[in-house]
């Protein structure tokens, strides 16, 4: 047996097959540099290739592929915003999600699930009713349900009834779910390699060629690249990157910090996220608990976890559900997440003509990654930012419009 | 727990203490235009290196000042506000 499996895996019938070719030799120009190979790097790359015919695009990595925040996320996928602008969005970006494994001829697991967000004060259910109706009104399935109804979606549920974290009720949004992210991101690489993409992993930028209002080259540790277009999208380093180009974001970075238990049997069915206790719980499919919560208290460029924050998210999710107390932690970990003064996205055109911004994404990134790239992609072919993507444009904290959606965000992802 | 020495009160845990963000120079309202405005509001010191911030005991209400690297978060020192408006 172990000769027969040698003599198959030498030969030559069946060669080795890999999704993503070997980092090649970088070419001294291409027509787009993505910076970042994550989620919303490859996505970008595989729109440019597969919807408007642009190959010769490079992305650059400095690590390995997806290792960032596109691994350190805790999956959500929703659109439960407050402004219609950033519903509008996200709502394209759930449709996305919806058709996502045909699109990538990968399984992505996607399972919209629905997710339930919990009120445990009067005022927390007043903005419930509020994004309810705005939810409603941009055509998205989004409402508010009583402590009967928050009952009969999730019966495990500890109401708490009569004790000081009472829940209330709760906004369930059906087109709420969840996808693996390993998978996203590996089928946007496989798709964008096999139309012509070329992924450098182990490339770090190290610098940009400024002449006048454009970018000339981009300068990395393997050595000088031309190109026609920039793209930004590098996560918790955005403002790192931004700055060697000469632009200053308005983004501070923080530490996100997850864990997941040990896996258990299928007993949640629902992504339910607490605001007042800053935790939100998703079972995955293997089976493991994905908690959640707010970024660190202060700001800092580094991925260590505390054992306070790691505490509090425990104290949540048992909180929630007595019977997770004797259940064991299998990995925890944390990411830089790159913070907007409005919890929302920068998007679309920088000073420099030919550099474009996929940032601030923050806590809130990976249920954007298709519809990003996709914008993104539609706005480096056409040189002119899309009408979707206008309102998350850099120019809104100069003209003081902003997109304030730390209502819907802020620990409830 | 990592611990924050306040100027005041010694060491502490730091989860006693709020972070109220880098230390921003407060622009002339008669003579800033709108554009220096809007970096006052929204752009914080996010550079990777020391930052100086305002920190808050928040049991004793006594806020202060603190130096700390923001990759390796070792805090430098901490200090009284009164060394900032003496020494700006």
């Amino acid at each position: 047996m172990p000769l027969r499996l040698l003599k198959y895996g030498l030969s030559r019938d069946y060669p080795v097959s890999g999704d993503i070719p070997a980092t090649p030799d970088l070419k001294p120009a291409y027509d787009v540099v993505i910076i970042g190979g994550g989620g919303h790097g490859l996505s970008c790359a595989h729109h440019l290739a597969k919807y408007h015919g642009i190959k010769s695009v490079a992305v650059l990595e400095k690590a390995y592929l997806a290792g960032g925040n596109t691994a350190r996320n805790t999956t959500t996928i929703r659109s439960n915003y407050i402004t219609p602008e950033g519903i509008a969005f996200y709502k394209e970006g759930v449709e996305l999600f919806e058709r996502l494994s045909q699109e990538l001829d990968f399984n992505v697991m996607f399972s919209q699930r629905g997710q339930l967000t919990l009120a445990h004060t009067e005022a927390t259910m007043r903005s419930f009713h509020m994004r309810a109706e705005i939810g409603k009104h941009m055509g998205t399935r989004t409402e508010v349900v009583d402590q009967k109804g928050v009952e009969e979606l999730c019966p495990l549920l500890n109401m708490d009834y009569g004790g000081p974290l009472e829940i209330l009720g709760g906004l369930w949004h059906a087109d709420g779910g969840t996808a693996r992210h390993d998978a996203v991101a590996w089928g946007y690489a496989a798709q964008a390699s096999r139309r012509g993409v070329e992924i450098h992993q182990r490339t770090e930028v190290q610098g940009f060629e400024v002449v006048g209002d454009r970018v000339q080259a981009v300068k990395t540790n393997r050595g000088r690249v031309a190109c026609g277009q920039v793209l930004i999208a590098t996560g918790g380093m955005n403002y790192d990157v931004a700055l060697m180009a000469g632009v200053e974001l308005p983004i501070r970075c923080y530490p996100l910090q997850a864990m997941v238990t040990q896996p258990l049997k299928p007993w949640l069915d629902t992504l339910v996220s607490s605001v007042s206790l800053h935790t939100y719980l998703v079972q995955s499919s293997r089976g493991e608990v994905v908690i959640g919560g707010g970024s660190d208290p202060y700001q800092l460029y580094s991925t260590r976890s505390t054992l306070d924050m790691k505490e509090h998210l425990a104290e949540g999710a048992v909180h929630l559900f007595p019977f997770l107390q004797g259940v064991r932690l299998l990995r925890q970990w944390a990411g830089i997440t790159d913070m907007t003064p409005d919890y929302s996205p920068i998007m679309g055109a920088s000073p420099l003509t030919n550099l474009w911004l996929d940032c601030g994404w923050g806590t809130w990134g990976f249920k954007a990654t298709p519809v990003a790239g996709k914008r993104i992609a539609q706005t480096i072919a056409e040189g002119r930012v899309p009408d979707i993507l206008k309102p998350f444009a850099l120019e809104r904290f100069e003209t003081f419009r902003l997109l304030n959606e730390m209502g819907a965000t802020a620990a409830s992802h | 727990m990592k611990l924050l020495t306040c100027p005041m009160n010694g060491p502490r845990n730091i989860d006693e203490f709020q972070s109220f963000g880098p230390v921003r120079a407060r622009p002339d309202p008669n003579a800033t235009a709108d554009g220096d405005w809007s970096r006052h509001l929204f752009r914080a010191e996010n550079r990777k290196g020391i930052v100086v911030e305002w920190w808050r005991h928040v049991p004793s209400n006594y806020f202060f000042l603190a130096e700390r690297d923001l990759v390796s978060n070792e805090i430098i020192r901490t200090f009284d506000a009164s060394e900032l408006r003496d020494h700006p």
